[in-house]
């Protein structure tokens, strides 16, 4: 493996004054993905020596039936709340959930999404790889995602956000078209790997439902009204270079009972906004790689 | 460097759980739920009845709550010992003025240590749930069995002798358990356990000894959540409890009986401050003709029914 490095190279600066202007379809200011993760995690996985899998010694009761939580119950409330506001879901997907629970999968796969690997299980970390172990991982999120719904996977989310320095290359070589493992920039981005192209779409850690819930602390209405001020404010700034505005959701969290309703909201207020290109993830890199040329 | 070839080996990669105590189920799927008298909701109500000695043993690990500074921790004990002696009353009272039998998970010394406290909770009509034996009896994975064994069995005897009734239902510390709980919780009578928050209806658990129940109390609903962890008022709790029984009385029409589980902590919730705006809340559930009020045994009895 190569040697750390402070500065790892990873796009070239570009401030946000100047840019050009990129346009999304039909004059849309803001284009608006929402990223459900649909995650499988083990009770008892093996130890990864750079990161612990749970905090408590296994079984970890609560962190493992809250996930759980997410194929029995809530996924299937987000879902349908999210179809019924004309939002598809880009999902990052645990890919071993094709082995375990295929009908979630297979719910995702019959409303239309899209989906892309967020690892094997949401419990095996990149850290410590091999480059033959990584390509493994690699391969593996292609052959099953094909296999269970037909799509060959466009895009990467490091599985719990654990790369390697080589990750970004090996999934420019597979021809994977985007990661959403960069947070620096609120359009697309050209990301500089050793061959092939990548581009990094923005995701979000700040309106992450994780963040909101558990390291903001935001009640259920709070984290509602941080998405609106979110979109309100990239939808305005959109009008001068379009914006990307992603919504990462846990349905273990926005699932909820408590939390449901105050979510509807926000599908509500950017739906009927009229500058909104709801669409996936693939589309808006599509959009961004065709003005770019 | 490279990892253990094991690590990127699945053994457990196939279809269903990876592990053996129940199987896949979507609540969306299943046999609709009728609750007694055309309720459409049932509230369920479960207590936490602490007693916190004033030295933690830390093994396996230190429960939520428990001391914090250099001994003798004055203000943890009996800032603890409040919720024993007020919050509990300011509780009941809360319930029993609407005529509400609660659950109360309660550790089997506070029955010896506080007869009175358990008469009250008998008279009330409410149910105890066992609940270890004091906040040093806390269960983690690695556990020795002989250990934990004595430690549940232990709990179910106390307060049998101390209330005449065995309990059914049994809370971990925390919801910690080890890999060996649920059977061991079945080999001393348990009829449920409260551990596991991964849906929002009962189930049925698998052990080597036999069946269990779990009863989901949702940690995310638990004033401790949202009061002492993710720091909202009283009033933020209400609107959330408020907006979730809104939710699960809209998904009841359509899919039949929802449980909205209350877990709630005398010292968090029974402060002076705090339980107005809680009586509040209890009296507009109590309200609502669609929301009924369950104890956990009411709520096996019923699901099991239909």
């Amino acid at each position: 493996m190569s040697a750390q490095k402070s500065d790892p190279g990873l796009y070239e600066y570009q401030p946000y004054r100047g840019r050009r202007k990129l346009v999304w379809p039909e004059g849309k200011t803001c284009a608006v993905w929402v990223a459900p993760n649909l995650e499988f995690y083990e009770l008892d996985p093996p130890a990864n020596p750079n990161r612990k899998s749970w905090p408590k010694p296994h079984p970890d009761v609560v962190g493992y039936s809250h996930r759980d939580h997410a194929n029995r119950i809530s996924h299937w409330r987000m879902a349908e709340m999210m179809s019924r506001h004309g939002f598809p879901g880009s999902v990052s997907l645990s890919v071993a959930l094709c082995d375990h629970i295929p009908e979630v999968v297979a719910d995702a796969r019959d409303r239309g999404w899209e989906f892309f690997s967020h690892g094997i299980y949401n419990t095996r970390y990149s850290y410590g790889m091999d480059e033959a172990q990584e390509r493994a991982i690699i391969e593996d999120s292609i052959a099953t995602v094909e296999r269970a719904t037909g799509q060959r996977i466009r895009g990467w989310l490091a599985p719990a956000l654990t790369h390697t320095p080589r990750t970004l290359d090996l999934l420019a070589e597979y021809g994977l078209d985007y990661t959403c493992d960069l947070y620096h920039d609120d359009q697309p981005t050209q990301i500089n790997v050793a061959k092939g192209s990548l581009t990094a779409i923005p995701y979000s850690l700040e309106v992450n439902d994780h963040y909101g819930f558990f390291i903001y602390n935001m009640s259920p209405r709070e984290y509602a009204d941080t998405l609106i001020r979110q979109y309100d404010r990239l939808a305005d700034e959109g009008a001068n270079s379009g914006t990307v505005m992603c919504i990462p959701l846990h349905s273990y969290l926005i699932g909820q009972p408590h939390r449901i309703g105050a979510f509807e909201r926000v599908l509500e207020h950017i739906a009927g906004d009229g500058r909104a290109w709801i669409t996936t993830a693939g589309a808006i890199v599509d959009s961004f790689e065709e003005q770019s040329v | 460097m490279s990892l253990d070839p094991e690590y990127i080996e699945y053994p457990k990669r196939k279809r269903g759980m990876d592990h053996d105590f129940y199987p896949y189920s979507n609540l969306f799927s299943r046999p609709k739920i009728a609750w007694d008298d055309g309720k459409e909701l049932l509230v369920w109500p479960v207590i936490s009845l602490e007693y916190f000695p004033m030295v933690p043993n830390d093994d396996p690990f230190r429960a939520p709550g428990h001391m914090q500074t250099a001994y003798p921790d004055y203000r943890h004990y009996t800032a603890r010992e409040y919720g024993t002696r007020i919050g509990i009353y300011r509780l009941l009272d809360a319930f029993e003025k609407r005529g509400i039998a609660v659950s109360v998970a309660m550790n089997a010394a506070l029955a010896q240590r506080y007869p009175q406290l358990a008469a009250d909770i008998v008279s009330g009509g409410h149910e105890i749930i066992a609940h270890s034996v004091d906040m040093n009896g806390t269960i983690a994975g690695g556990m020795d069995e002989t250990r934990e064994s004595e430690l549940i069995a232990k709990s179910f005897d106390l307060l049998e002798s101390a209330t005449g009734k065995r309990p059914q239902g049994w809370l971990s510390i925390a919801r910690s358990q080890s890999f060996n709980t649920p059977r061991l919780l079945v080999e001393a009578g348990a009829r449920y356990m409260c551990d596991w928050v991964n849906d929002e209806l009962p189930y049925q658990f698998d052990t080597a000894s036999g069946p269990i129940t779990n009863i989901p109390l949702n940690h995310e609903l638990s004033d401790r959540q949202i009061i002492n962890v993710q720091q909202h008022s009283m009033d933020s709790y209400a609107e959330q409890i408020r907006d979730a029984s809104d939710w699960l009385l809209e998904e009841a029409a359509e899919y039949g009986g929802r449980m909205l589980p209350l877990h709630l902590t005398p010292y968090i919730s029974g402060l002076p401050f705090r339980i107005g705006a809680f009586e509040q809340l209890i009296e507009e559930l109590a309200e609502n003709a669609r929301i009924g009020f369950a104890t956990g045994e009411a709520l096996l009895d019923q699901s099991q029914a239909g």
